[in-house]
């Protein structure tokens, strides 16, 4: 049995500990309210701009002349994963899901023959995947803090992606996120961005009887639109991946907390026994001496 | 009649009022945008946006860049990448 003064100091070094993680909940508490409003106050664009875009495509879409954003390579062989995690772990299994959920449709497609390539957004998500398919990683960046991200370095990503798809890199890419559903489930989600898939027009053309003008003509509309379309779809999944990363944290350092109270807990229970016991073996010790004088 | 007019960025929802008048640089030249405009679609140049808040009054300007203007018989929308 441990002497009681290591008991002392391992229950004082677990209590320490479940100090620390009471804090990282607490923290991830307040960090996943605010994420969750920035993803809620995004929302409005977003909806606005899908149905411009929706109701252009229909427009422009079916015409040989439609953007290359649109119609895609007409080529099905090279895809490209865009895997978006965060760079801190301690998070439970947020990171670990989004990049199984890579890692399966990955093997999926290479087993149809199909080329995949990787570019992850999150240093997390590069040192699961770089295991495993190593060259095939052709770009990974680390965003830093989630929560912290502007719309400018989603629109970066865009860009880059965008110009990757133009010069021929790829055929088709999807989006690997956590969408958040709740503190407790944030489920890993794969989404298509290039080509543009476009969302069914919820609107016609004609507004309130009137048709629309367009200023200049809705094709150059729609090549400015589509690449911020996409900035935005990352940009969504960005902000989602934000507010699941902090609901995980919080859950994990719930779980850890508990753990290190249960620890705890029957730490002091042997204390308390080794310290009985001590006593016990003392008052033997006295008695058996008085006995014998 | 006031104008509806909303101000989005992706940010979040920054203006959604009634005003008078809006005149919004659109790439091809400004326009005015009053209660009752014809529905019209167009992509913004980078520049300012004057909010009239009522006729007459001094106008609040708005910084805009990156931008897409709809205008809609609810009212004007502009789809910003920044603004403010």
């Amino acid at each position: 049995m441990a002497s009681l003064k290591a008991l002392k100091i391992r229950i004082g070094s677990v209590k320490s500990t479940q100090k620390i993680t009471k804090a990282m909940k607490m923290v991830a508490a307040a960090k996943l309210r605010r994420a969750q409003e920035a993803a809620e106050a995004g929302r409005p664009y977003a909806e606005r701009l899908e149905g411009v875009v929706a109701r252009l495509a229909a427009k422009v879409g079916g015409a040989d002349n439609a953007p290359l954003l649109l119609s895609g390579t007409g080529r099905d062989q090279v895809h490209l994963f865009v895997v978006a995690t965060s760079d801190k772990g301690l998070a439970g299994a947020f990171n670990t899901n989004i990049a199984r959920l890579a890692r399966r449709r990955a093997d999926e497609l290479i087993a149809q023959g199909k080329t995949v390539k990787f570019y992850t957004i999150g240093r997390k998500g590069r040192g699961v995947l770089s295991r495993l398919y190593r060259d095939q990683i052709v770009h990974s960046d680390e965003p830093g803090d989630l929560g912290k991200l502007t719309f400018d370095s989603a629109r970066g990503y865009a860009d880059d992606l965008i110009a990757r798809f133009q010069a021929g890199e790829f055929d088709v890419a999807h989006l690997f996120y956590a969408t958040f559903k709740s503190v407790l489930t944030q489920e890993p989600t794969e989404q298509q961005i290039l080509p543009v898939k476009v969302p069914a027009a919820a609107t016609n053309d004609t507004d309130g009887g009137a048709v629309m003008e367009y200023e200049p003509d809705e094709e150059s509309i729609l090549a400015d639109l589509l690449p911020r379309a996409i900035a935005i779809q990352i940009f969504r999944a960005l902000r989602e991946n934000a507010a699941s990363e902090q609901g995980s944290k919080m859950t994990a350092m719930d779980n850890a907390t508990r753990n290190a109270g249960d620890l705890i807990k029957r730490l002091q229970i042997e204390y308390n026994r080794s310290r009985q016991a001590a006593i016990t073996t003392e008052l033997v010790e006295i008695i058996s001496g008085a006995e014998a004088l | 009649m006031p104008l509806h007019f909303e101000l989005v960025t992706p940010e979040k929802l920054l203006r959604s009022e009634e005003v008078h008048m809006v005149v919004v640089p659109g790439s091809e030249g400004d326009f005015g945008v009053l209660e009752g405009h014809a529905p019209f679609m167009s992509t913004i140049r980078d520049g300012e946006i004057m909010v009239h808040k009522t006729a007459g009054g001094a106008p609040e300007a708005i910084r805009v860049e990156g931008g897409l203007a709809e205008v809609t018989t609810r009212g004007l929308t502009v789809l910003a990448e920044k603004a403010g």
